[in-house]
């Protein structure tokens, strides 16, 4: 048999079987006794409201990050392309944050804005801003979705220079010829092209905040403050090894391999139709 | 419409490379002038100049009389046919050609006329609903055309549009620019290393060289007194025939010792050449006075229909001779070159023209 294949068959399917399973059974607190159930799991969590708010906050975070993660590098590709001195100087500065592990990414920004000690905490407040992430939902929210986009910029923008400097220069030039300025070109010449880069990107983007940025939301916020920023794959770890409801957790995580799967479709589905390779 | 004038158009490059070394033409209104010359004369750097894609680092390029100097591309009023054509390959054929006229703001009915006039003209109407990657070469070098054309700009700019089509279709494209630039009336600058497409197409053309101007003129002025070695042996094909010589005190001889007794110019010459199609021939011996004539071995004979060409070691170097028809000499033959005595050319130590 092809070694990918028995890979893929101990570290995937056997778990995927093995969580699909245990998302039917209901144990004990005490795990002495284990029920099969059928879908009565599936049926508890999507009634709970906690399960509900947790869906809501992983769509804003994960767009959230995916647009900021990815606009922000392209703007940096854009000006990196733009540089005339210190061209690699300039992008291994921004390609070095990727190096970094997501926790340790969630804790230096938990430091540098944390109210009472952080630095960047400091300034804001002095700037009048009653930054409180601590207390706030909505700014613990903005704070999570700044550390996880600002670990994956650098992967971003390693795509997006080598997309851009994959558009023909000439085109550029007779799109200048054709009269049209510097952001006219941008958007109807090179942003048009760099379409397969993007696609990409938003493919791989949306994979990592919804499973990759575990490691951010327990550094920085543990789902707080109240649960404002549990994220689904947050709630099936806090459920599961925290409240040790085993079927719950697995049952959520089915959910979760199913909108992955459902995501992926409607992506290649909808979205590539309007990529034009090459 | 309008002229185009370069006053001595310089281009240095920050790694210190002079690309162009001070180039001055004057294009006059609706004519269509061609820079030809080697990979890496310039000639390319140049058209990008006038076109505002490159800076000009000394010197002026003026269009309509106006310096253009510190002008972009995109408000040049210029139009470029690119080498790999530069279609946008995500565009259909209609707005790759309506491209130009949304940035400028014209009304949508009018782009829509004029582009569907355009297609017809090209023969691409048929094909407006296309991708650029679904058309073949010389029907994507014709939306490149158009592409320029439906603006209407004051002038045309090829960077050697021809160079990716086989012979065939290059034939065929080289007589429909020709007469479609006619027609139009826009003032052209055509940029090619091509000497027939140089000498069909161009009303001026400019030989390049390492820079700088060679010659400028009608073409075939040039072809019939190129002004030095370089342009003699770059304008026709086969190149002219070259002969080196040396003074004498009877008249310049040729390496073998021929001595020419007539027709030299006063100022002593290095290098004697005459075309492949200005000499001939002949098995007899007689006399030819007023004429060169060149005892000659034949090395190979090419035949192409309607013309052959000839071979031949002579005077210590090897020449071509073009004889009509099929030719009667085989490799091997001893017979002697003749060329005239009014269709010679000279040159200088420097490599310049002397008459």
């Amino acid at each position: 048999m092809a070694p990918q294949l028995a890979i893929t068959l101990v570290f995937f399917y056997w778990p995927a079987g093995q969580a699909l399973y245990q998302s039917m059974l209901r144990q004990d607190p005490f795990g002495l006794r284990t029920k099969f159930v059928w879908f009565a799991n599936f049926r508890k969590v999507l009634a709970d409201p906690a399960y509900l708010n947790s869906i809501k906050v992983t769509v804003v975070f994960s767009l959230a990050t995916a647009i900021v993660a990815m606009g922000v590098a392209l703007l940096l590709a854009v000006m990196a392309e733009k540089a005339v001195r210190g061209k690699g100087l300039y992008r291994t500065l921004l390609i070095w944050p990727y190096a970094v592990a997501p926790a340790i990414a969630g804790m230096l920004w938990l430091f540098l804005f944390n109210p009472s000690i952080g630095s960047l905490a400091y300034l804001l407040r002095s700037l009048g801003i009653a930054w409180d992430p601590l207390l706030n939902g909505t700014h613990a929210m903005i704070l999570l979705v700044s550390a996880a986009a600002w670990k994956q910029i650098s992967y971003n923008f390693l795509f997006f220079v080598a997309g851009l400097q994959a558009v023909p220069k000439t085109l550029i030039e007779a799109a200048a010829m054709d009269g049209a300025g510097e952001t006219k070109r941008f958007w109807t010449i090179v942003f048009p092209l760099l379409a397969p880069t993007t696609f990409f990107l938003l493919v791989v983007n949306t994979v990592y905040a919804l499973f990759d940025t575990f490691g951010i939301v327990h550094a920085v916020t543990g789902g707080g403050p109240g649960k404002t920023t549990e994220t689904l794959v947050y709630k099936v770890y806090n459920d599961g090894f925290v409240n040790l409801i085993l079927g719950d957790s697995a049952a959520q995580s089915v959910i979760l391999m199913a909108i992955v799967i459902a995501l992926t479709a409607i992506q290649f589905r909808y979205v590539e139709r309007k990529v034009h390779y090459g | 419409m309008a002229t185009v004038d370069l006053k001595d158009v310089k281009k240095v490059y920050p790694s210190g490379v002079e690309a162009v070394k001070g180039v001055s033409i004057a294009i006059p209104d609706k004519e269509l002038c061609v820079l030809v010359g080697p990979s890496g004369c310039g000639k390319s750097t140049l058209l990008r100049m006038i076109a505002g894609l490159e800076t000009i680092s000394a010197g002026t390029v003026a269009i309509d009389g106006k310096v253009v100097n510190a002008i972009g591309p995109t408000e040049r009023d210029i139009a470029m046919v690119f080498q790999n054509y530069a279609l946008y390959p995500h565009m259909k054929v209609y707005d790759n050609m309506a491209y130009g006229l949304r940035n400028r703001g014209t009304p949508k009915d009018e782009i829509d006329s004029r582009v569907r006039s355009t297609a017809k003209v090209l023969e691409l109407s048929a094909l407006l609903d296309r991708r650029p990657r679904e058309l073949s070469g010389g029907q994507r070098q014709r939306v490149a055309m158009g592409r320029a054309i439906v603006r209407n700009p004051k002038v045309f700019l090829f960077d050697e549009p021809l160079s990716n089509l086989d012979a065939k279709l290059r034939g065929q494209m080289r007589v429909e620019i020709k007469n479609l630039q006619r027609k139009l009336g826009v003032t052209s600058v055509y940029v090619t290393h091509d000497q027939l497409e140089a000498m069909t197409l161009a009303d001026v053309l400019v030989v390049m060289n390492a820079g700088l101007v060679e010659q400028t003129g009608a073409p075939l002025d040039i072809y019939e007194k190129p002004a030095s070695i370089f342009v003699a042996s770059f304008i026709g094909a086969p190149p002219m025939n070259l002969l080196a010589l040396t003074g004498s005190s009877s008249g310049p001889m040729l390496a073998d010792g021929t001595v020419i007794g007539f027709a030299a110019p006063e100022t002593p010459a290095v290098t004697l050449g005459f075309r492949p199609e200005d000499a001939d021939v002949t098995f007899n011996a007689e006399a030819l006075p007023g004429a060169l004539v060149l005892p000659a071995t034949v090395e190979a004979v090419e035949p192409v229909g309607a013309e052959s060409f000839l071979h031949c070691a002579a005077a210590g170097s090897r020449i071509v001779v073009r004889v009509s028809g099929r030719a009667t000499a085989k490799p091997g033959d001893q017979l002697r070159v003749v060329a005239r005595a009014e269709k010679l050319h000279w040159f200088d130590q420097a490599g310049k023209r002397v008459d």
